[in-house]
């Protein structure tokens, strides 16, 4: 019962966003760049509302203060509220210190899309990427997240070189 | 994918007010893109439509509901199972017209306006409009001709929200007219 609850919950969410908002702004965009870029303006909006009440719950009493902590905080019960369960993957990269992935392999659409069009998985990790940008500038980690093809549905954060430089200095203690 | 029991109740509250949050941002992108309310409201009854004409789907495969034999039965299936099952709320049905071909139905609460406050130059927008378009929608495809409206918003003041639901006609022809 517990677990039909929380599906149906998930229901209306999952039927607005991606559909409905990428419906919406694909009729008033020219390209698909402006349509990731409305789309991830819209997530913004969330993000910056969801964040407080989500760190509220899951972390109470702490902020996160160092990137790992925000990695993993985004990995696990963002995501989890996000998607109804964890990232696949949090990577980092290579070759650049400022940049992880989250990685996921499923595309981040539901059923309830009935016509799956060709980017509608892309479509929808853009409104993620907006929200994700949001959340992690709010919580002091300034980044850039896009969304990608990359092993899976893929948001890339590339943090601001300050977030990396004060982790450093963080290290020692 | 596997969820403890304890985590239940709280990722249930952050999906609605993630869901809460983000009919937020749609409404607040429309009224960017449209100039006054009314247009607003129109467009929210249209994407409401559109949901609706494929959400009744969804309803029909997962609450094994039968065909309704009347109005009335219609509206004690929609507020009590639909409502129930999509936003998580059971509005009280009312106001039964003497013939017995309009109802209201009264939400104490209503999910979409959480946290929500109307500014005061968008006092004729019909903020949860995309639940009438909705309503509207999904009765289509089970042949009903409804209309659907608002006539009080605890947006705006009142006590509750009541919206009026007024049956027209049924329908004969399968054709469905996609507003697509």
């Amino acid at each position: 019962m517990a677990l039909n609850e929380l599906h149906a919950s998930a229901v209306p969410i999952n039927e607005l966003h991606p559909s409905t908002l990428v419906q919406y702004c694909q009729r008033r965009v020219a390209s698909v760049a402006e349509l990731q870029a409305r789309l991830a303006q819209l997530g913004q909006h969330v993000g910056l509302r969801a964040l407080d009440a989500l760190v509220a719950r899951e972390r109470p009493g702490r902020r996160e203060t160092k990137v790992l902590g925000v990695l993993l905080f985004v990995k696990g019960p963002l995501w989890r509220a996000l998607f109804g369960r964890e990232a696949d993957k949090l990577e980092q990269a290579n070759d650049d210190e400022r940049t992880f992935y989250v990685i996921e392999r499923e595309p981040l659409v539901n059923t309830f899309v009935s016509v799956p069009r060709e980017n509608s998985s892309l479509n929808c990790a853009a409104f993620a990427a907006g929200l994700l940008e949001a959340v992690l500038g709010a919580a002091g980690f300034p980044a850039r997240v896009s969304a990608h093809w990359h092993k899976g549905t893929t948001l890339m954060i590339k943090f601001d070189e300050a977030v990396i430089a004060r982790d450093k200095s963080l290290e020692g203690r | 994918m596997s969820r403890q029991g304890g985590r239940g109740t709280e990722s249930k509250k952050m999906n609605s007010e993630l869901f809460t949050l983000t009919y937020g941002a749609l409404v607040t992108q429309l009224c960017k893109d449209y100039e006054n309310d009314d247009d607003v409201n129109k467009q929210l009854d249209k994407m409401g439509y559109n949901i609706g004409v494929r959400l009744i789907e969804d309803f029909l495969a997962r609450s094994n509901v039968g065909r309704c034999h009347d109005f009335r039965e219609t509206a004690d299936v929609i507020a009590k199972i639909a409502f129930k099952m999509y936003l998580g709320i059971t509005p009280s049905i009312t106001n039964w017209s003497p013939g017995g071909d309009e109802f209201s139905l009264i939400l104490e609460n209503n999910p979409l306006v959480d946290f929500v406050e109307l500014p005061d130059n968008h006092s004729t927008l019909i903020y949860s409009n995309l639940l009438c378009g909705v309503l509207r929608g999904a009765l289509e495809m089970v042949q009903m001709a409804v209309d659907v409206k608002f006539v009080q918003d605890t947006l705006k003041g009142d006590s509750v929200t009541e919206i009026r639901m007024k049956f027209i006609r049924r329908i004969e022809d399968n054709l469905p007219a996609g507003e697509e």
